[in-house]
């Protein structure tokens, strides 16, 4: 081990590499997060802000802890609890209602309204809503600032962060990873997680651990400010997305564009007139919002795993290693997921939840052309 | 139990993205000078040529200062269309020439985007603009874009100058050449570069008065003419303040930065320190951009004549790069470090999101938030520690930046405040990102989408097994729980 360094390394200063870094400090371990860029500055902090995920073994410890995250972290998320989901079709109405069941298998209330009633909770919404679900629970944050807030929350307990700090390769010894390389030198560890979403599969690579991943491009838009719906959680008609506090509207959905990954792109940028598309869906769902202006677009780049389910694993070989992608539903998730990753490298296995679905070994048989057989292949371009 | 999968995702961007209504051989972006004599010249030797212009554009955007910094000073007159469409051809008389030649002229009218594939972006059917007026929105395709968009204003912070009647070089000369639509009549000029005499010319040329030019460096910094040599020039002294009433700027004081201050009475105070090469468009679009001080500030980079790195898209024009014998940032740092010294830290730097200095520098959130006690621990300083200041971490923190001017009043001089409270390099551009104009959405919407579109519409990526409840895997209820095209929220 050499000089500089920390007990354990995490690659990837997204949100999840982050929530892991904050729970592993909180458990009193020493820390060091490297990132090619500034932390949560990729898909991690360009998102919907969501929290509301039933479908994953780590639903209830998100639902546990997004309430007590301000208090945690020591600086504001901007959560806000509770989501309504207005359906504009009568398929999409289907879809909520089939949303709903699964969250009341869980024994967490979301309740069918109707039209009138949507309207009522958020009154931005079109009177030819055919209604919808009220989810009591679950809810959104700021990604931008709740990003943060994780990299400040692990300063304060001593954790160290080091930006435009690419990972390029690792030093392993007797079955562990002893080191990480980057261009700004060599940091020993003795344990490492990998957190570095699309860049995590070259990373793996680097330790012989290959880890299906295609990534994509998923576009979000933005207004000026509307007023303030007392639940900010209003989405449906296609769209992701939420009233921020200030009242902006954000909205996500449609159409993603798979691209290459390298070792730092593909970058976030540009966005493509599918702008127009969510406009359209976000002027359906509030139309007493249509005349407000878009101001902004963005994208984030998302990586999928074949299954579109996450992997977290605590490898065998090398055995000190930890990864994690969460397939592009990773956000609203964090606050879980940083737990269990803790787990996994302080104890081998998650204390709360079972995460063996989740493991690398059901894409043992996996063709080598997975990715061409979904079509989850960039377009190549025009020309060539 | 894999689903058959058959080459195709039909969830992806592949093909559904709409070709444009119409394409032309050369599409030029603003109709000043620059453009028009490219669409004159285009024309001649015998392309199909359409030059869209913005303006006039609607009295409500300029009330958002869009595109220029219009201070609020405009005339009732800039809510008559025809008259301002009128005052568009009478102020620039090559426009008749250009519809002689069969140039295509489409007068207020937004240019948004520019769409090309390239680096991340292959998904195009042909490079396409984004175009809208009041009513809708729609895209022109091009064989040859240029890109004539004119330079932008660059307004600077201190006490009062958020009120009508402060206001910029660009907004001062688009009100009183192009629109004769200017409700001022007394004027202070900050700056005595070029643009700052430009400007006092052009208001004497006006029948306005000049009160003052006010000056923070010790000396003139351009040749003063004979026309202007009656005016008072304030070297070594900046405004320390703009006070009025209702109809915004009554009066101004003036002085050191330490003092003494004296007050001058005017209803107009042009900020003339310096202009910003319009480059939202090619930067949206993913073109290459270089920092030189000597053209303006952030521009283009060329590599042939007019040639951007974008293929087929070219510039000219001021938002190719400014000709200045001045070095445009060390400039305007030096106004900035001066005005910096005026005023406390409750100085509005963003107005739409009411940032001020001390919440921009101490890297706060806004005022609907809570400031839990660890905040006042961390500030500018602590985040430089962690890497270069980026301005567009510091806009998702504190929220400069981020109203619905676009940024338009205040992406440069956070950018300088943060520069000079740093002490660091120029601070790297914040990026601009379509719509590069602000427009509602049922204008932006695409109300006539494309079936592939509709059809391939999910919620999220369309991945069947991605929502299936963690108990449900690998059970029999797992195939009733897969869904294509789900409407999960993400």
């Amino acid at each position: 081990m050499t000089g500089r360094g920390a007990s354990v390394v995490i690659v990837g200063g997204g949100v999840t590499g982050l929530s892991s870094a904050w729970w592993l400090a909180r458990a009193g371990c020493d820390v060091l997060v490297l990132d090619k860029g500034i932390v949560g500055w990729e898909a991690s902090g360009r998102n919907g802000g969501g929290a509301s995920h039933y479908h994953s073994p780590l639903y209830a410890e998100e639902q546990r802890l997004w309430p007590l995250m301000d208090d945690l972290l020591g600086y504001p998320t901007e959560y806000r609890r509770e989501r309504v989901i207005v359906a504009m079709s009568p398929a999409q109405l289907a879809s909520y209602h089939k949303m709903a069941a699964n969250f009341n298998a869980l024994g967490y209330a979301a309740d069918h309204i109707d039209s009138r009633q949507a309207l009522e909770l958020a009154p931005l919404v079109s009177p030819q809503n055919l209604g919808g679900i009220h989810v009591k629970f679950g809810g959104h944050a700021n990604p931008q600032r709740t990003v943060q807030a994780y990299a400040w929350a692990i300063q304060d307990l001593g954790g160290k962060i080091i930006q435009n700090c690419a990972v390029t390769g690792f030093q392993t010894q007797g079955g562990k990873v002893v080191s990480v390389d980057t261009a700004q030198g060599t940091f020993g560890c003795d344990a490492v997680v990998v957190a570095a979403g699309p860049q995590s599969a070259m990373l793996l690579e680097k330790l012989g651990i290959s880890l299906p991943l295609a990534a994509a491009r998923a576009e979000m838009i933005v207004t000026e400010p509307a007023p303030l719906m007392a639940i900010g959680g209003v989405d449906g008609n296609g769209l992701y997305g939420r009233q921020t506090l200030r009242g902006n509207l954000a909205y996500g959905g449609g159409p993603h564009e798979w691209l290459e990954v390298s070792a730092t792109g593909p970058a976030a940028r540009p966005t493509t007139p599918l702008m127009r598309n969510l406009a359209k869906r976000v002027a359906e769902l509030l139309p007493s919002a249509a005349h407000l202006r878009v101001i902004r677009s963005w994208a984030g780049i998302v990586e999928n795993t074949p299954d579109g389910r996450p992997v977290i694993e605590r490898f065998t070989s090398p055995s000190n290693l930890t990864a994690a992608t969460m397939s592009g539903v990773g956000f609203g998730l964090s606050p879980a997921s940083g737990h269990a990753i803790a787990d996994l490298v302080l104890q081998g296995q998650c204390s709360f939840t079972d995460l063996t679905k989740l493991g690398l070994a059901r894409f043992a048989d996996l063709p080598s052309d997975w990715r061409e057989q979904r079509g989850w292949v960039a377009i190549s371009p025009k020309g060539s | 139990m894999p689903p058959n999968f058959d080459g195709i995702d039909r969830a992806a961007i592949n093909g559904k993205l709409p070709r444009p209504e119409r394409t032309v051989q050369v599409l030029i972006i603003g109709a000043g000078s620059a453009g028009t004599a490219a669409a004159i010249r285009e024309a001649k030797l015998g392309a199909e040529v359409l030059l869209v212009d913005e303006n006039p554009v609607s009295a409500s955007l300029m009330g958002l200062d869009t595109p220029l910094y219009f201070g609020g000073r405009m005339t009732t007159a800039v809510q008559r269309q025809e008259r301002m469409i009128e005052q568009i051809f009478a102020s620039n008389p090559a426009l008749e020439e250009a519809l002689e030649l069969g140039v295509d002229v489409a007068l207020a009218t937004y240019a948004w985007g520019a769409f090309v594939n390239g680096s991340g972006l292959a998904a195009m059917p042909q490079p396409v603009v984004g175009l809208a007026n009041e009513e809708r929105a729609w895209l022109v395709g091009f064989d040859k874009l240029i890109l004539a968009t004119g330079a932008r204003d660059i307004p600077m912070a201190f006490p009062g100058w958020d009120q009508p009647g402060v206001m910029g070089a660009g907004g001062f000369a688009a009100l009183v050449d192009r629109y004769n639509a200017f409700a001022g009549q007394r004027v202070v000029v900050l700056g005595s570069g070029e643009l700052g005499l430009k400007t006092a010319s052009l208001a004497r040329a006006k029948g306005l008065e000049v009160v003052a030019i006010v000056e923070a460096l010790p000396q003139a910094q351009a040749m003063v003419g004979s026309d202007l040599a009656d005016i008072p020039l304030l070297t070594g002294q900046v405004i320390h303040s703009a006070q009025g009433g209702l109809n915004g700027v009554e009066r101004i004081s003036v002085g050191p930065v330490g003092g003494p201050i004296s007050d001058l009475a005017c209803d107009t105070v042009v900020i003339s320190i310096g202009m910003a090469p319009a480059i939202e468009l090619l930067n949206a679009a993913g073109g290459g951009l270089t920092l030189d001080s000597q053209r303006g500030g952030h521009v283009p980079i060329l590599i042939g004549e007019g040639a951007t790195t974008l293929p087929n898209v070219f510039v000219t024009g001021d938002c190719g790069g400014l000709g200045t014998a001045q070095d445009s940032q060390s400039y305007q740092m030096a106004w900035m470090r001066a005005l910096l010294g005026i005023g406390d830290g409750q100085v509005i730097v963003c107005q739409c999101e009411e940032v001020t200095r001390s919440d921009l520098l101490g890297v706060q959130p806004p005022n609907y938030l809570q400031r839990p006690e660890k905040l006042a621990g961390r500030d500018v300083h602590t985040l430089l520690a962690d890497g270069p200041i980026n301005q567009d971490q510091i806009k998702r923190l504190t929220r400069a930046c981020m109203g619905a001017c676009q940024a338009r009043r205040c992406r440069e001089q956070v950018a300088l405040t943060l520069a000079c409270a740093t002490q660091s390099a120029p601070i790297p551009l914040a990026g601009f990102r379509a719509p590069v104009r602000p427009l509602p959405l049922k204008v932006l919407a695409d109300w006539d989408e494309a079936a592939a579109m509709t059809a391939g519409w999910d919620v999220w990526f369309g991945i069947p097994s991605q929502w299936v409840p963690y108990v449900d895997i690998g059970t029999e209820r797992e195939a009733a729980q897969m869904v294509t095209f789900s409407e999960d929220p993400a």
